[in-house]
């Protein structure tokens, strides 16, 4: 995956809660086998209202969407992430995010920033109020910086590091086939097989 | 100080523990199906990498295939095109799949448990929300995405921070015609669609230790919904008993071996939870949503809600968008809202007793004029056993539509959908704005309480005909 460090870009400012993933990207976007051409699906639904705040032109070309709580929610369907990025998003801001999305986000170097509801709202102000709002979310210093205010999130720091590193968990994990194999040795006897 | 059912689950698969990074867990069990997992061997085959474990995996076809016309080819070309990739997939890297027509083919959370694969003090994982069911048996169980079914495929293990643990005790016992579906969507409106999140919440109190292993499947299953990853229930006697004699499940010795384990797997009385929620359940009235997101619920006996009358800005402005979405107006009464379809099935309930539950009501009874019933069983072995009790001729008999089984309208990506503004009672999990076709309009239900529902045209529970 590509690595993350700092990113500066304008916001979208999505004033909605409970944005579920099939909001995000809905199930008949999912049959496809391939991993590309999934920006076109992205709030599929939503985005047939001219209204909706992603076909306004002061926002084309945004990398960072603000996002009420609970973004992200439901289906485990990763087509999300893959939505967002495709589209052209970097990060997504949001005072809570649903798990498993916010995971899914983290194998695929989508950068997930949770911050307090009164800090959305006063972003969301800002690129209401001007769309060329610069927003820089910097991931070696844990914070979110625009117009003069800087305010700081929280990230774990071995997550932190695998996505500044761009690292691929799958050869990290099999440094230590010696250990998985010490603990296949270890398995009770009864537990099944589907062979 | 005592450990926790979760914790002692999750300790007990640690690979690796290293000061600084997420724990190696080991994966007892990883379901598969056509949805989540083309682009998973895609990475494998990129990089040369083979499946560890196929012994541990098993596949079937399930949110994509037809309920009618099985031997025909699948119409949408698309679909076709996913679950044909799913069986070159399986046949190259030797895993055992369950396709269509096979009479072990099902809904995947139907089938691991059927098949006595899901066992308590297991871990199991697959790329679908809804693996939080398979938690009714004291198994640790939780849904991935498509990078981490690549993972597991590749190394049997997943790096995971410990969650932490939440109690949802539920004091005494259920009303009658109260049941488990009424009881996790009360769950869900009482702590929210955000309440679980990043918790593992372990159902206890009396009421669950009454409940089937197929009511307990519905509660574990709806974590999700309530935005826990993972739900578990300590494994007692209810569970040994559903089973023993099943396919997978250990024998003789094995068996007393495993017993003795299972019976270890209960939180220590000094054990402590990081959240708990008390719930009473001898207040509990049959429940349904009203709204887009399954935290919006109340019981059936109330009206649809005026935005105005919720104190965080947040909550109203989703009721007010909601309210629009599903086309309802604050004080109507919910039940005189009429309905267009209902749907029986999904992982939720689509099990052999949610179709009890829902034969019992339709006997005898014909579904309403206009409305439109469809029933799909959650596996084939399910279909079966239904139609050796006969449950089908009173289905049929009412004028419901019998299926074949699979995950259907419970998410629409076969032809089992809604039109624009069309409005279902559906025993599925997600009232989501579309998740049943474009423009739809969902109102969770329990099996009861959608067969009730069909009879009148309107929501209705089985004590108001």
């Amino acid at each position: 995956m590509e690595a993350f460090t700092v990113h500066t870009g304008r916001g979208v400012p999505l004033r909605r809660s409970n944005v579920d993933t099939d909001q995000i990207i809905p199930a008949v976007w999912l049959k496809r086998v391939s991993r590309t051409g999934f920006e076109e699906g992205l709030f599929a639904a939503w985005r047939e209202d001219p209204e909706f705040v992603l076909n306004k032109p002061e926002h084309a070309g945004a990398s960072i969407l603000i996002a009420g709580p609970d973004f992200g929610t439901g289906s485990s369907r990763e087509h999300a992430v893959w939505a967002l990025q495709q589209y052209g998003f970097r990060v997504v801001i949001a005072p809570r995010f649903g798990d498993i999305f916010r995971n899914n986000s983290t194998k695929m170097g989508l950068l997930p920033v949770v911050l307090p509801a009164e800090t959305v709202e006063a972003l969301w102000k800002a690129v209401e109020e001007d769309p060329a709002t610069e927003i820089t979310v910097d991931l070696e210093a844990r914070q979110v910086r625009w117009s003069g205010n800087t305010v700081g999130f929280e990230i774990d720091d071995y997550t932190r590091w695998r996505l500044m590193e761009g690292l691929d968990d799958i050869g990290l994990t099999l440094r230590h086939a010696d250990a998985i194999a010490d603990y296949e040795q270890r398995r009770p006897s009864w537990l099944p097989t589907t062979v | 100080m005592g450990r926790t059912l979760a914790e002692k689950v999750y300790d007990a698969h640690v690979v690796r523990r290293a000061e600084g990074e997420p724990d190696l867990l080991y994966i007892d069990l990883h379901l598969v199906h056509e949805v989540t997992s083309p682009q998973a061997f895609d990475g494998l085959r990129m990089a040369g990498r083979k499946v560890r474990r196929p012994d541990l995996t098993i596949a079937t076809e399930d949110h994509n295939v037809p309920t009618e016309n099985l031997l025909a080819p699948i119409a949408d070309p698309v679909s076709r095109t996913q679950v044909e990739t799913l069986r070159k997939n399986a046949a190259e890297f030797g895993i055992r799949l369950h396709p269509m027509g096979d009479d072990g083919q099902g809904i995947v959370h139907v089938i691991g448990p059927q098949l006595g694969l899901t066992q308590p003090g297991m871990t199991v994982v697959c790329g679908d929300s809804h693996t939080s069911t398979h938690g009714a048996f004291g198994a640790l169980a939780f849904g991935i995405g498509t990078s981490e079914v690549e993972h597991v495929l590749a190394t049997q293990t997943l790096p995971q921070i410990k969650p932490k643990t939440m109690a949802v005790t539920v004091d005494g016992a259920l009303p009658a015609g109260v049941t488990a579906k009424d009881l996790i969507l009360a769950i869900i409106a009482e702590i929210g669609t955000g309440g679980g999140q990043g918790h593992i919440i372990e159902y206890r109190g009396e009421a669950i230790r009454s409940l089937s292993m197929e009511g307990r499947m519905t509660v574990c299953n709806m974590s999700i919904e309530a935005g826990a990853r993972a739900g578990m229930i300590a494994p007692d006697e209810t569970t040994f008993a559903y089973l023993k004699g099943r396919p997978h499940a250990p024998q003789g010795a094995e068996w007393d071996k495993a017993v003795e384990y299972w019976k270890s797997l209960r939180t220590d009385d000094d054990a402590v939870f990081d959240k708990e929620v008390v719930i009473d359940a001898s207040t509990l009235t049959p429940y349904v949503t009203w709204g887009t997101n399954p935290g919006q619920g109340l019981p059936l006996s109330e009206s649809v809600p005026d935005p105005a009358s919720f104190d965080d800005p947040i909550e109203r402005q989703a009721a007010e968008r909601a309210l629009e979405y599903m086309g309802l107006t604050p004080g109507t009464p919910l039940r005189d809202i009429k309905i267009d379809t209902v749907f029986v099935g999904s992982c939720t309930n689509g099990r052999i007793e949610d179709l009890r539950a829902v034969a019992e009501v339709l006997k005898g009874r014909k579904v309403a004029d206009g409305v439109r019933m469809l029933i799909v069983p959650g596996s084939m072995k399910v279909k079966a056993q239904a139609q050796e009790e006969g449950l089908d001729e009173i289905f049929k008999a009412a004028g419901a539509e019998w299926r074949e089984a699979g995950c259907s309208m419970c998410l629409a990506m076969n032809p089992d959908k809604l039109s624009p503004g069309e409005r279902s009672a559906s025993t599925s999990n997600r009232n989501f704005e579309g998740r049943q076709g474009p423009g739809g309009r969902t109102h969770l239900v329990s099996p009861a309480v959608a067969a009730a529902t069909a009879v009148t045209g309107r929501l209705t529970a089985p004590a108001d005909l």
